[in-house]
């Protein structure tokens, strides 16, 4: 199940011998710099961002949190996440069975292409929207004809997401149903299974771990996502603004407890998502371990 | 069921992993299918069961033409070689998926679909496991659910991919004799593809022998072991020494002298002689036979094969001797093969 860079590493870990183990205050210089740093770059703003929030005491933590226009940036951002999340499952499933399951011209193409929005940067994915779905854009005439607004409104928003977050799902999944073969499903198939009976009681179940992994990459990104939003959104309080925007505009209004009151709920999920991300590498380590690519 | 394979061919590619291969299995037999690694044994298997389709040609169950047939409705049980079983199913939810998936009346209820795993898990000897995941199994346990799972389904034919090339040789002979008996007891037409020899003629009624996508012979045991038709059945199966000969009317000659042995059907000219190392007939003088100098002797088992160096050491070839015959000490032997076959010189 592990995947082959674990495997040569775990030895090679274990049979360290005393020749090359550092000597004591390397060690620890080697540990020191690291905490250190985690430190100051990680847990130093964390604490910061809970600190801030509730500066001026959990009664104004709680009103800033009850703002109608923070309200409504904590729905939008739920929305948006209620509907890239699912999209980008079926999209994952999708394009992960196509690339592991079977053979077809432009297979490699397709790889690359799901990685695209982690090579390029996040404010360009949004300008591309903007170049599409813009007055001035390609579709601009069009859509305005139709009386379709897609940027500056939630579908933008959808749209920028997704993009944004489409290979998190494809990324576990792919190599996970590489590794597992076509086996099962032939076997299932050979049992008088039709598809989609394979789908559901074999395929499925075999991945259940490493697609919730996916998900929850997935959603974290969703939630949190500034760049290629913020570039699609235009801002409109209590409108067009998810969370990570809001936090922004709200900090530049010198509303200091309202934007970490925000943040203090993104970082939040932050945790959540990294606490069930140890748990779930802790209880299925070997089944992810052919996934850890990123 | 009868299965006829009719002039089938198989390309991956363009690249034919099988040339018009043509076999018929009679109903309740069990056929094994040799052959080396590339020979094309596992996609021959595969597309019986229709994990592939044909290039070209056909597939028959009985009168019916199954290679128009989507695996589902062949109804075939395949026994897959690293076993496939459902990780996440315990041994009795794998034994019965076959039936819960069925649809309509065709679907039994879960209380008989139950009965029916526990009778199959009586059948291969592994009552009282139905809770265990396959990940709790020993490997010859693994096989036998993959076994029962496949028979579940009531299938027209059972094919069997390498049943026992993961195990042990321990576990190896004894499902091997336990599979021969199941078939017995159930009648299924089998095929099942191994490259172990030993294990082809022993289990099966009727092996079929595969090189290099073509089948190289069909016959019993017997007829395999004692009759090969080609250089290359010869090789692959039970040991062969093969010596280049020249037929001049009838007579086999070996360098400038003659073996005593004839072969008056053959046409004259160059040729090559294949014969078994232990099917020798040892002779003192030598007018009219084989002569070599030992050059090596090792002892197997109650025998002991020497390798001959004939003519000088241009060739070698190995003969089997009683370990007490004198001639195993002595340096020179002479001999005469029993049973022998000619083919041309590649």
């Amino acid at each position: 199940m592990a995947d082959p860079e674990i495997k040569s590493w775990e030895p090679h870990h274990a049979s360290k011998s005393a020749a090359v183990t550092e000597s004591r205050p390397a060690r620890a210089v080697l540990m020191a710099i690291a905490f250190v740093f985690l430190a100051v770059f990680l847990l130093l703003p964390l604490i910061i961002v809970f600190k801030e929030a509730f500066a001026k005491g959990i009664g104004t933590y709680l009103e800033s949190l009850g703002d109608a226009d923070t309200r409504s940036a904590i729905h939008l951002t739920l929305l948006v996440a209620a509907i890239s999340v699912p999209l980008n499952i079926v999209f994952g499933i999708s394009a992960a069975w196509a690339i592991a399951k079977f053979e077809f011209k432009g297979k490699a193409f397709l790889t690359t292409l799901i990685d695209l929005p982690f090579s390029v940067s996040p404010v360009i994915s949004g300008l591309v929207y903007v170049l599409l779905f813009g007055a001035q854009g390609l579709l601009g005439e069009w859509l305005k004809a139709h009386g379709i607004q897609i940027l500056f409104a939630v579908p933008g928003i959808v749209l920028a997401t997704v993009f944004v977050t489409f290979p998190f799902v494809a990324r576990e999944l792919i190599p996970l149903m590489q590794e597992q073969g076509n086996g099962d499903e032939e076997a299932a198939l050979s049992l008088g299974a039709s598809g989609w009976q394979t789908f559901w009681y074999v395929t499925l179940p075999n991945v259940k771990w490493g697609l919730l992994y996916g998900v929850l990459l997935c959603n974290a990104r969703a939630m949190g996502e500034f760049g290629a939003v913020s570039v699609v959104s235009g801002h409109i309080r209590g409108l067009t603004n998810t969370m990570p925007l809001h936090v922004e505009i709200l900090y530049n209004e010198y509303n200091a407890v309202g934007a970490f009151a925000v943040a203090s709920l993104l970082a939040g999920l932050a945790l959540v998502t990294l606490v069930l991300k140890t748990l779930l590498e802790m209880r299925y380590g070997a089944e992810l371990a052919a996934t850890r690519g990123h | 069921m009868e299965v006829r394979v009719a002039n089938v061919r198989k390309e991956f590619e363009r690249f034919p992993a099988l040339h018009d291969v043509s076999l018929d299995i009679k109903s309740g037999e069990l056929i094994a299918l040799l052959g080396p690694s590339g020979s094309g044994k596992t996609t021959l298997l595969r597309l019986i069961a229709g994990l592939e389709r044909p290039t070209r040609g056909n597939i028959f169950f009985g009168d019916e033409d199954a290679s128009r047939k989507s695996i589902q409705e062949r109804n075939v049980g395949f026994v897959f070689q690293h076993y496939a079983l459902f990780r996440h199913m315990t041994v009795a939810d794998n034994i019965g998926f076959g039936l819960k998936v069925r649809h309509g009346p065709a679907r039994p209820p879960a209380q008989e679909i139950r009965r029916r795993a526990s009778e199959l898990l009586d059948l291969v000897q592994l009552s009282g496991l139905e809770k265990r995941y396959p990940a709790q199994l020993s490997g010859g346990q693994r096989q036998r659910v993959a076994l029962a799972r496949a028979m579940a389904i009531e299938p027209k034919v059972l094919l069997l991919d390498e049943p026992f090339g993961a195990l042990d040789a321990q576990v190896r002979r004894e499902l091997r004799r336990w599979l021969r008996e199941i078939h017995d007891a159930t009648g299924h037409t089998t095929v099942f593809v191994t490259h172990d020899q030993e294990e082809a003629l022993e289990l099966a009624d009727r092996v079929v022998v595969m090189s290099q996508g073509r089948i190289e012979q069909v016959g019993t045991a017997d007829d395999i072991y004692d009759t090969p038709n080609s250089p290359f059945v010869y090789g692959f199966i039970g040991e062969s020494s093969s010596l280049p000969v020249k037929v001049e009317n009838g007579e086999i000659w070996l360098a400038d002298r003659p073996i005593g042995l004839q072969a008056p059907h053959a046409p004259s000219g160059h040729a090559k002689l294949y014969f078994r190392p232990h099917d020798v007939e040892l002779l003192d003088g030598c007018s009219g036979c084989i002569a070599g100098t030992v050059a090596a002797s090792r002892r197997v088992a109650g025998t002991r094969r020497v390798e001959l160096e004939i003519g000088g050491g241009r060739q070698r070839v190995e003969v089997e001797l009683p370990v007490d015959h004198p001639a195993a000490q002595k340096s020179r032997v002479a001999f005469r093969p029993g049973r022998w076959k000619l083919f041309a010189a590649a």
